[in-house]
């Protein structure tokens, strides 16, 4: 299963104040924690909304608005996408991301966690004749040389 | 939080956590079963426990220090060295002396070599390729019995013997919990690269029942790819194998039709093979041949499949790079199914006639007398060449050999389709 999991803005991060340095160490572990544990597959921060913009589409038409946007407490700041057995183990790794209590925010803040569509969320009907043609699959051949 | 939730938090703490629960525990009682076995009662404290408490903020601290008071009474009650009890309760003495983060710290400079030789030990050459499988997912992968049986369609009491044995095996043997060296090293990397590659084919191709796939063993070899990648950065053919994977993996979406049926490379929607796997496969791709790894033999399969990985198109495969790819891999591993995969590639740069030359070589081949891609493969040039009567032959021989019913049916098709069609096409 794949997550994602969103780390909301707060005032500093729209006003693009970086992180304190004993954040980021321990946000280096963390990140540091997902690559060491295989769970991590990308990660990302992300800018002010200031520099982002919206479209927004209405009666097929669509109209571009620059940021800032007002709602910092929804906007996002950041992601990871990681590749986990179940929910429960995404909530286990969200809980473990680290806020600054020693910061203005006083360690306040919010992870959003989603799961990403995957193949087996496209269950595929039981029926019918298969359909095929003539070629091969070369590698399919190939990933059985370790038991031939 | 509702039992059912904490539940399922334990769990996701245990997959967590055990590995390296595990293999710290290890270190200090020098014994692989007796390991897990402290780490599965702390396990029992935590469910007994944390219902009541909630799940606490460092989890792993909570195990390991749980665990390592039952190593103590375990040590006391078995009359051990007087030793290693001082050695072991003033390591516990001057962690608890520090404070939490000064915990972590201890203990994730230690828990890397110690994950690293729990790897090495669950895929120890005493054991049989079985055993390390079940071990490696027990040990490292932290699945259950249950689920291990399920995955490999065994049942449960084959693999809770199966593991038994292998620690007993261990045991036996006097295994050193360490990490090889020297000369020994590039051999057990090997077989502990063997182990997670055989979880991962489990995985992608069901050889028998109705399944394409079983989705689930290819994430957990993955995992543990990437988490070997880490451990040991600089083995190149373990981000050779990790590329392998990803760019393999990164096609599961499209293998399946919308009937269950396979579709075959060539044939896929490339729209849904997964980038992000594609991109992470490239790369670990990139650092095995930095690391002067390209001639290895996971990073050569990698490489082929990089090469269809990049093409956009079916037709914009580098059919002629994949050929020589195949070349090279067949002077370093010379296998039949290399010569075989070898065979498909040169068709599709030169042409079928080029491609049953060299399967015709393969035919009387002992090692692939009853290897169902051979005579599919052979069919598939006898078509393009027209020779109609012989492909369907080929086919139909090819369909009474693969055990997998959805491939019986695609070959049947296939050779259904020779019928009645002579060499002018009519």
């Amino acid at each position: 299963m794949k997550f994602m999991m969103i780390i909301k803005a707060n005032k500093d991060s729209e006003a693009g104040v970086m992180p304190s340095a004993k954040l980021l160490l321990a946000m280096g572990k963390y990140n540091e924690q997902l690559v060491k544990s295989g769970v991590l597959l990308a990660a990302d921060g992300l800018q002010a909304s200031s520099k982002g913009a919206r479209i927004n589409f209405a009666n097929g038409k669509n109209t571009v608005v620059d940021g800032p946007f007002a709602e910092t407490k929804e906007l996002i700041a950041g992601y990871w996408i990681i590749q986990v057995k179940s929910k429960a183990e995404a909530v286990e790794w969200a809980r473990r991301v680290p806020f600054d209590v020693d910061g203005p925010q006083s360690g306040s803040g919010q992870i959003e966690i989603r799961q990403l569509f995957e193949a087996a969320d496209f269950e595929p009907e039981l029926s019918g004749s298969p359909e095929g043609r003539a070629l091969l699959d070369a590698e399919e051949s190939f990933r059985k040389r370790t038991n031939s | 939080m509702t039992a059912t939730d904490t539940q399922r938090a334990i769990d996701a703490v245990w997959r967590i956590e055990s590995a390296k629960l595990i293999a710290g525990l290890a270190r200090i009682v020098h014994d692989v079963g007796l390991a897990e076995d402290l780490a599965q009662d702390a396990l029992v404290a935590a469910l007994e426990k944390w219902p009541e408490t909630g799940v606490p903020d460092n989890p792993g601290a909570w195990l390991m220090a749980t665990a390592k008071h039952r190593a103590i009474d375990q040590l006391r009650r078995q009359k051990l060295l007087e030793r290693k009890h001082e050695q072991l309760g003033h390591e516990l003495d001057a962690r608890q002396d520090s404070t939490v983060p000064d915990l972590d710290a201890a203990i994730d400079d230690d828990i890397g070599d110690d994950l690293l030789r729990l790897v090495f030990i669950a895929c120890h050459p005493v054991l049989s390729t079985e055993a390390r499988v079940a071990l490696t997912l027990r040990l490292l992968g932290g699945l259950t019995t249950d689920e291990i049986a399920r995955a490999f369609l065994v049942p449960e009491s084959t693999i809770a013997q199966r593991i038994v044995r292998a620690k007993r095996t261990l045991a036996d043997a006097h295994v050193p919990f360490e990490v090889p060296r020297g000369t020994e090293l590039a051999e057990r990397v090997s077989s502990v690269l063997g182990v997670i590659y055989l979880i991962f084919n489990e995985g992608y191709s069901a050889t028998t029942g109705d399944d394409w796939m079983r989705p689930a063993l290819c994430d957990d070899a993955l995992r543990l790819g990437r988490i070997l990648a880490e451990l040991a950065p600089a083995e190149p053919e373990v981000h050779g194998l990790v590329a392998l994977m990803e760019i393999q993996a990164s096609r599961s979406r499209a293998r399946v039709g919308p009937s269950g049926e396979p579709v075959l490379l060539l044939d896929q929607d490339r729209a849904r093979w997964d980038q992000m796997l594609i991109h992470r496969g490239l790369d670990a791709l990139e650092r095995a041949e930095e690391l002067g790894g390209a001639e290895g033999p996971y990073a050569m399969q990698a490489a082929i499949a990089a090469c269809h990985a990049r093409a956009r198109t079916a037709d914009d495969t580098d059919w002629k790079r994949i050929a020589a790819l195949y070349e090279r891999l067949a002077r370093l591993t010379p296998s039949p199914v290399v010569e075989l995969n070898r065979a498909v590639a040169v068709a599709m740069a030169y042409g079928p006639a080029e491609g049953l030359a060299l399967v015709d070589k393969l035919v009387s081949e002992p090692a692939l007398r009853n290897y169902h891609l051979l005579p599919s493969v052979r069919g598939d040039f006898l078509a393009k060449l027209g020779r109609m009567d012989e492909a369907r032959t080929e086919l139909e021989r090819a369909a009474s050999l693969t055990r997998n019913a959805r491939e019986r049916e695609l070959l049947l098709s296939r050779a259904a389709a020779c019928t009645g069609i002579t060499s002018t096409g009519l």
